[in-house]
């Protein structure tokens, strides 16, 4: 039997229409807009200023503090202006506006598409790379890499887990890098490995991806310590603590970090940007990102590089349908709905979904008739419609008790709901609430 | 950009799952029982139940609308379970009037008046017959005999269970019980039907089977336990599982959403209680059946079971592999 996480989990349709779709490119256009905000973390310091002229792989924002990392340029061309421009968050926050010229690259870019299978650098050098290049996880939550593979004093990582899941319905960007992509992900993960001198690294993948599973069976033979795993398709299951509990049968304790079992997790995407990063010296300026939706014309990947307005990649599917409701940054399940579709591609950016307005409203909520769907589809094992009414009524306390913080925001609770309750909505904010309760008892 | 979007946070889809799918779903699952019903008590079957259902929608309707002057929602289908549930709970020649009282107190008293489905206390059809068999005790304890009886000559005749204490010679066979054509009330009494209604909501995952299950076993356990030093038809597990309102109760009203704890662990508590309960009243009460007034102690303490019994955590138990 294949293995999967332990508690709670849901099947939601997937939708995987833009599959086996070629990674194919977009044209630059004259402008792109960087925002200087695009990782979990402080906010990247500009060092450049209009007029600079820039190539592509250029520094344009150094990290400031520990959990930050830097950003550089897309683009070759001259700063216009660093200002406020609107990003997926919904906030005009500060943007470096580069004029396109050209597309000459940093010299120290090596471009060639040979596979560069040796690394004789030390971890610490690694690491350095890698902070350097401005990776972030690519699965969405955009957390600085060099921090993940930098293990807390004290603990030490055992296992190295890749995560190839995907399991927000629709997308399909990580699918389509790991068809095309195999050796490099394969080495990107020996470089992880070294990073963390860890001797094995386990590769999940969903069984509804059968030939990435054989691809990867087929290649990891040729590196030392790496094993292919297939999962049961069972959403959430590339949540961090869901896919270690699934491929290792540990679960990280409530509050801990995957490191406190001697795990680290990183996406099949991010372990391709280190590979770059490392091996040719790239910095993160492109990624994958999948355009699909029930009216998209032509469903796609797309290799865009960072900065491009989200308007030309939906130009590049057929356009923005008539029907659009909504559009999402992400996959349906986790991904952040957009105020408008005129800000740029980040490094964080997998899909965008673009969803009709009849499937975009939602119903009307009913009063809860305490089927439990909720309780059992949790896969924290939590109970939502006890932590809504505790947010509803403020009682923090006991919300704090139930490990309200323990949620990880999958949706799960929210999509059963069969009286359309917005249970996500209000753990959300409960959540914040008692997280910010928890962070002043401290001080 | 010319149109507006909609911007919501996350998750961006449903599961399609609603109120009313589920309610159906439990009204499907009712369709055998009704089948040997009709089989068995043939019209009187018929116009128990629909005029049960007919009451409880129609009360729902009206009070809603002009008591409570809010928007009916007999739609959601709960009003047509606690009309059929409630017929199922009754002999097959009450009078009409008292069943009118039964589903206005079911649906008025014990749903409405605590704000309606999803904020009673007490299942509505359970409460609804126990008021019935408080009140009218003589005309909710005299069943006719099945049209399919052997004895067709009986007027009425006394249940399985209100023969257990009193006649023990007078038990019908085990596979009468089962199947369904010794005396009782209306839905009760083929516990073969009740079960292929079980198989549809397990299969549906409209339910769990914490609920049914730990009521079985535990009313099969504490009964095999007592047949085991003292083996008399008094204690006979099976006829316990098989006759009164057991695979009813077990299956269909323990198990209403509203008025069972939420939690696997909770259900378990809950069903275990329900199950002794059950059992202590049918060998030592003064009532032959206890499976209803069983579910209604246990709906009391479901608040409780649900405050004390957390669901199972993520990492509670971290299991180094």
């Amino acid at each position: 039997m294949l293995k999967t996480f332990r508690i709670g989990g849901i099947h939601p349709k997937e939708k995987k229409i833009s599959a086996g779709k070629a990674i194919q490119p977009i044209a630059i256009p004259d402008q792109v807009i960087i925002p200087l905000s695009q990782h979990i973390g402080a906010p990247c310091q500009p060092v450049v200023k209009k007029g600079d002229t820039v190539k592509v792989g250029t520094l344009i924002g150094k990290s400031v503090g520990f959990v930050s990392t830097n950003i550089h340029s897309p683009v070759s061309g001259t700063v216009l202006k660093i200002d406020k421009a609107l990003d997926a968050s919904g906030y005009k926050r500060d943007a470096v506006f580069i004029k396109v010229e050209g597309d000459e690259w940093e010299a120290s870019v090596d471009r060639s598409p040979e596979l560069k299978k040796t690394c004789d650098l030390a971890s610490g050098e690694i690491l350095n790379k890698i902070a350097a290049a401005g990776i972030v996880g690519m699965g969405g939550a955009t957390f600085p890499s060099h921090v993940k593979l930098t293990p807390p004093p004290g603990t030490k990582a055992e296992i190295l887990i890749i995560n190839g899941v995907e399991c927000e319905p629709w997308l399909t960007s990580d699918h389509q890098l790991m068809m095309e992509k195999s050796d490099e992900i394969l080495v990107g993960t020996t470089i992880v490995m070294k990073a963390l001198n860890v001797q094995k690294a386990i590769i999940g993948i969903e069984n509804n991806k059968q030939d990435a599973i054989r691809l990867f069976n087929q290649k990891a033979k040729e590196y030392a310590g790496i094993t292919v795993e297939p999962l049961k398709v069972q959403y959430p299951q590339g949540g961090e603590k869901q896919l270690i509990d699934a491929l290792t049968g540990r679960q990280v304790g409530s509050g801990a970090l995957p490191i406190s079992v001697g795990a680290v997790v990183q996406n099949v995407g991010t372990v391709f940007a280190i590979y770059e990063a490392v091996q040719k010296n790239k910095p993160l300026v492109e990624r994958v990102v999948t355009v699909t939706g029930k009216e998209v014309k032509q469903p796609c990947n797309i290799l865009s590089r960072v900065g491009i307005p989200l308007n030309d990649l939906i130009g590049v599917a057929g356009g923005l349908p008539e029907t659009t409701g909504k559009v999402v940054s992400g996959g349906p399940m986790m991904g952040k709905a957009l105020a408008s579709t005129d800000i740029p591609v980040t490094k964080g950016t997998s899909g965008i979904l673009i969803i009709p307005t009849l499937e975009a409203k939602r119903k009307a909520m009913k009063d809860c008739i305490r089927c439990a769907k909720c309780v059992s589809v949790c896969p924290m094992g939590l109970n939502p419609t006890l932590l809504m009414n505790l947010t509803e009524y403020e009682v923090w306390d006991r919300a704090e008790q139930e490990h309200i913080t323990d949620c990880i925001e999958c949706g799960s609770c929210s999509y059963t709901c069969p009286a359309d309750r917005p249970l996500l909505d209000y753990i959300r904010l409960g959540k914040g609430k008692v997280s910010g309760i928890i962070r002043s008892r401290k001080n | 950009m010319e149109q507006k979007l909609i911007v919501s946070p996350s998750p961006h889809v449903h599961s399609g799952d609603t109120i009313e799918k589920n309610m159906y779903n439990v009204l499907i699952a009712l369709i055998p029982a009704f089948l040997v019903a009709l089989y068995v008590f043939r019209l009187d079957a018929l116009i128990i139940t629909a005029s049960a259902v007919l009451f409880c929608v129609g009360f729902e309707y009206l009070i809603v609308k002009y008591i409570l002057k809010k928007t009916p929602t007999v739609a959601d289908g709960s009003a047509i379970i606690t009309g059929v549930l409630l017929a199922f709970n009754v002999p097959s020649d009450l009078p009409l009037w008292i069943l009118a009282l039964g589903s206005l107190f079911a649906i008025g008293v014990v749903k409405l008046s605590f704000g309606g489905l999803g904020n009673n206390i007490f299942n509505p059809a359970i409460a609804g017959r126990i008021f019935l068999l408080i009140s009218f005790p003589a005309q909710m304890t005299t069943w006719p005999a099945a049209a399919t009886a052997a004895t067709t000559d009986a007027i009425s005749s006394a249940t399985v269970l209100g023969n257990l204490k009193l006649a023990p010679e007078a038990l019908p066979s085990l596979q009468a019980m089962f199947l369904g054509t010794e005396a009782g009330s209306l839905g009760e009494i083929s516990a073969l039907a009740l079960l292929i209604g079980l198989v549809y909501l397990l299969w549906k995952k409209t339910i769990t089977w914490h609920i049914p299950l730990s009521i079985m076993a535990t009313v099969a356990l504490f009964t095999g336990v007592l047949y085991a030093f003292d083996p008399i038809a008094l204690y006979h597990p099976l006829i316990h599982l098989f006759s009164g309102g057991l695979m009813l109760g077990a299956i269909f009203m323990a198990t209403d959403y509203v008025t069972s704890p939420m939690t696997r662990k909770g259900m378990l508590i809950y069903g275990v209680g329900i199950g002794f309960v059950t059992v202590a009243i049918r060998l030592w009460g003064a009532y032959p059946e206890g499976v209803s007034f069983a579910i209604l102690l246990m709906n009391a303490l479901t608040p409780l079971i649900n405050n004390y019994s957390s669901p199972k955590r993520f990492g509670e138990v971290v299991k180094h592999a």
